[in-house]
């Protein structure tokens, strides 16, 4: 049920006012000549978040890591969708620059889990506000309106700080290659915008995913859980995390036992950034001016203002 | 009077372009052993360099999905722009606290400054992956603001104008331009101001880059409080380099060192000593602050606390002592040595922020190819080889021409603020005249 809803809100956006990406990301000139101008007047918009733009209510996918099967079916139609070489051999631990989405397979003693084992499928988490956007001094990276964190060849300079930034090594490098691409998950954020599911997500037979609004996804989470308490682990990783993520994670057992970070911050990480960022106007407008008074105020006695020192 | 003015124009650039003909020609001995091995070495980075151009960062480095930065940007980038600190420090003391007795080294710090971010700029160029886009947030068409890298490499570029234009009346002097000396000297003031707010910035903007790897760095080096760490800690990284730079120019400059740098190397070393000591001291006094704060007694323990106390211990508390005690007893020699152990203390603190203690967890670490190190030194050697080329001609470590002097006095005249001091003087002279 929750999956047709989803689908039709979906198409209900797609064909609606948000047109994401391409559009609004050509030059802009206003932008340009504000920034032409003082730099203070540049620094003073630092604290602009990729999430002003970005609607309340972004796409996203639920996880029942109970439901998968380790078919790996997803793993080879993310594969083929993106251009990559169909992975083979055997369970990956960590996404590549070659596989970006992967299923993990975890043993487990716990008595919640079946069989003993638990595949985890792990990609781009698509924060709701990422650290890899707002580390982008490009903005190569960057949160559409719908919820995908999408990477753009033609503005990205490979400096490679978003992998620094990302608390979930998210963001890949082509380290072999002369024109590296930063490779990540995009959510298919093509296929989203014409209104259809990523291709993991319609690949899956187990139904272990389900796409949607993201509100709608936590609820179904916490509705599962209710309904289940015996099942499932009394915890949506995702739901706070980063300060909240696109991806959101049901398990039988304790997720730190299945490689998720635990410590993660619970706010979101372009936050740690933000009061060095609000200095900067400050310093910009405070320093100068205290600067040229202490230099008039200390000038020696008699010297002349405009010889030595050069100051007017 | 327009056709004369032309043909001086004329002459004048003739006179110029002959001038720069003759100073390109090199000076002194060719075939000695540092431009030999040097030049070997710097030959050697660029066919590595040709080849990460070709084959990707892969094929040279060994950098991996857990290290996207590797000591490029740890070393060449992080902890060079620390040692470039110096700079902004000394032009604070003499153009802003009008300090004259540093004044002989002005120059020279400005000048090591100014290079030492076009090539560690320059070397951030080199480890890009993309770097035909670098274009981007220069132009325009897609600036980043919420990002501290959007704001360090802004910071970088402005910097390096103002540097420049701190510098550029060496340059006017050097190629005997009067009229554009005087309009250089007079933006002197402006530049310093704003390259010392600018310096501000992006030496903590350098802490502020390891702000969202929360997760990755070891508690010990991690706080939220890494850019002030960085901006204390650039006090006395730049003069430290100060001293260690000024020791060497003077015994390998030695011809074209002015007697007043000469005579009074010696009480600046002494001075900038106290300086850094008491600089040293904030950074301990802040570095407990945060361990307390950040209740980090726990991770004393075991080989991270130990390698954690050489760092502060080792290298900060040990170097500050000695500062200490050599301008007490006024030592220059164990000025020098502090100077180096502070200079380890910083290459030590920046590669652990931004390597050694980055992902300790990681399955593969991080250990830089013989071809990343041999990249690394040779910007090093470049940027000497660029040095000693404008130390050797331009005057640098020397005494401004006289021409200079003469002007600033005519200046002085024709101001109206300098008015009273100049009537002063007249009515003094006038006065003993009449005497």
């Amino acid at each position: 049920m929750l999956f047709d809803d989803s689908s039709s809100r979906a198409s209900a956006s797609a064909s609606g006012p948000v047109k994401p990406a391409a559009e609004s990301h050509g030059v802009d000139r206003r932008g340009f000549f504000r920034t032409l101008g003082v730099v203070g007047a540049g620094v003073a918009l630092a604290g602009e978040t990729p999430a002003a733009e970005q609607l309340d209510d972004p796409f996203g996918v639920l996880v029942d890591t109970t439901q998968c099967v380790g078919c790996r079916t997803c793993e080879k139609e993310c594969a083929k969708a993106h251009g990559l070489a169909v992975p083979e051999g055997g369970y990956r631990t960590t996404t590549s620059d070659q596989q970006l989405s992967i299923i993990q397979h975890h043993e487990s003693t716990d008595p919640r889990v079946d069989m003993g084992v638990v595949f985890v499928k792990r990609q781009c988490m698509h924060c709701l506000q990422p650290a890899c956007a707002s580390a982008c001094l490009t903005k190569a990276l960057y949160k559409s309106p719908d919820g995908p964190v999408v990477w753009r060849a033609s503005k990205c300079m490979g400096c490679r700080y978003c992998m620094v930034s990302c608390p979930f090594d998210m963001p890949k490098a082509e380290f072999d290659s002369a024109t590296p691409r930063i490779m990540k998950c995009d959510l298919c954020a093509d296929r989203v915008a014409e209104g259809k599911q990523p291709v993991c997500v319609e690949s899956c037979g187990a139904s272990a995913l389900t796409f949607g609004r993201r509100s709608l996804l936590v609820e179904e989470a916490h509705k599962r859980i209710a309904e289940s308490p015996e099942v499932y682990v009394h915890h949506i990783y995702g739901e706070r995390e980063a300060g909240g993520t696109s991806w959101l994670y049901l398990a039988a057992t304790e997720f730190d036992k299945l490689g998720f970070a635990q410590d993660l911050e619970r706010v979101t990480y372009p936050s740690l950034t933000k009061e060095f960022l609000y200095g900067v106007p400050v310093v910009l407008t405070l320093v100068p001016p205290l600067l040229l008074a202490i230099s008039n105020a200390t000038r020696p006695a008699f010297a002349p203002e405009g010889g030595e020192h050069g100051s007017h | 009077m327009e056709a004369t003015s032309s043909i001086s124009w004329k002459a004048e650039a003739k006179r110029t372009l002959q001038f720069l003909r003759a100073e390109l020609r090199p000076r002194g001995k060719i075939w000695t052993p540092f431009n030999l091995i040097s030049g070997a070495i710097i030959l050697t980075g660029a066919i590595i360099l040709a080849f990460r151009f070709f084959y990707g960062l892969g094929a040279v480095t060994n950098l991996n999905q857990d290290y996207p930065w590797g000591i490029w940007k740890g070393f060449n980038v992080v902890t060079g722009v620390a040692f470039a600190g110096g700079a902004y420090v000394l032009v604070f003391l003499v153009y802003v606290l009008h300090q004259e007795q540093y004044r002989p080294i002005v120059r020279v710090t400005i000048l090591n400054g100014f290079l030492a971010y076009v090539f560690y700029a320059g070397a951030l160029l080199l480890e890009l992956g993309r770097p035909w886009n670098v274009i981007n947030p220069v132009i325009g068409n897609s600036f980043g603001f919420s990002s501290v890298l959007f704001l360090v490499a802004w910071h970088f570029m402005l910097y390096m104008i103002a540097q420049f234009v701190e510098f550029s009346p060496a340059i006017a002097e050097w190629l005997g331009w009067k009229r554009i000396h005087r309009v250089l000297h007079a933006m002197t003031l402006g530049a310093v101001v704003f390259g010392i707010s600018l310096s501000i910035l992006h030496q903590s903007g350098l802490g502020a880059l390891f702000l969202m790897a929360k997760d990755k760095i070891h508690p010990l080096w991690y706080s939220e409080f890494i850019p002030i760490q960085f901006l204390v800690s650039s006090v006395f990284a730049g003069l430290a380099m100060v001293i260690f730079e000024g020791t060497l120019s003077k015994s390998v400059f030695k011809t074209r060192v002015s007697p007043s740098y000469h005579f009074s190397h010696e009480r600046i070393v002494l001075s900038l000593s106290r300086i850094c000591a008491g600089a040293m001291f904030v950074y301990l006094f802040l570095q407990t602050l945060i361990f307390v704060h950040g209740q980090d007694w726990k991770h004393l323990s075991g080989f991270w606390g130990a390698w954690y106390g050489v760092e502060i211990v080792g290298f900060v508390a040990v170097p500050c002592v000695l500062f200490t005690l050599a301008y007490r007893r006024r030592n220059t020699s164990l000025a020098r040595w502090a100077a180096v152990g502070a200079m380890l203390g910083i290459v030590l603190n920046r590669l652990n922020v931004s390597l050694i203690a980055y992902k300790i967890g990681a399955p593969v670490r991080y250990v830089p190819t013989w071809m990343e190190l041999v990249v690394a030194l040779s910007v090093i050697l470049a940027e000497v080889w660029v040095f000693r080329w404008i130390v050797n001609r331009l005057p640098v470590l020397g005494e401004a021409p006289a021409w200079t002097h003469a002007a600033e006095e005519a200046s002085k005249e024709v101001i109206p603020h300098a008015r009273p001091a100049a009537v002063q003087s007249n009515e003094c002279s006038v006065a003993s005249k009449e005497a």
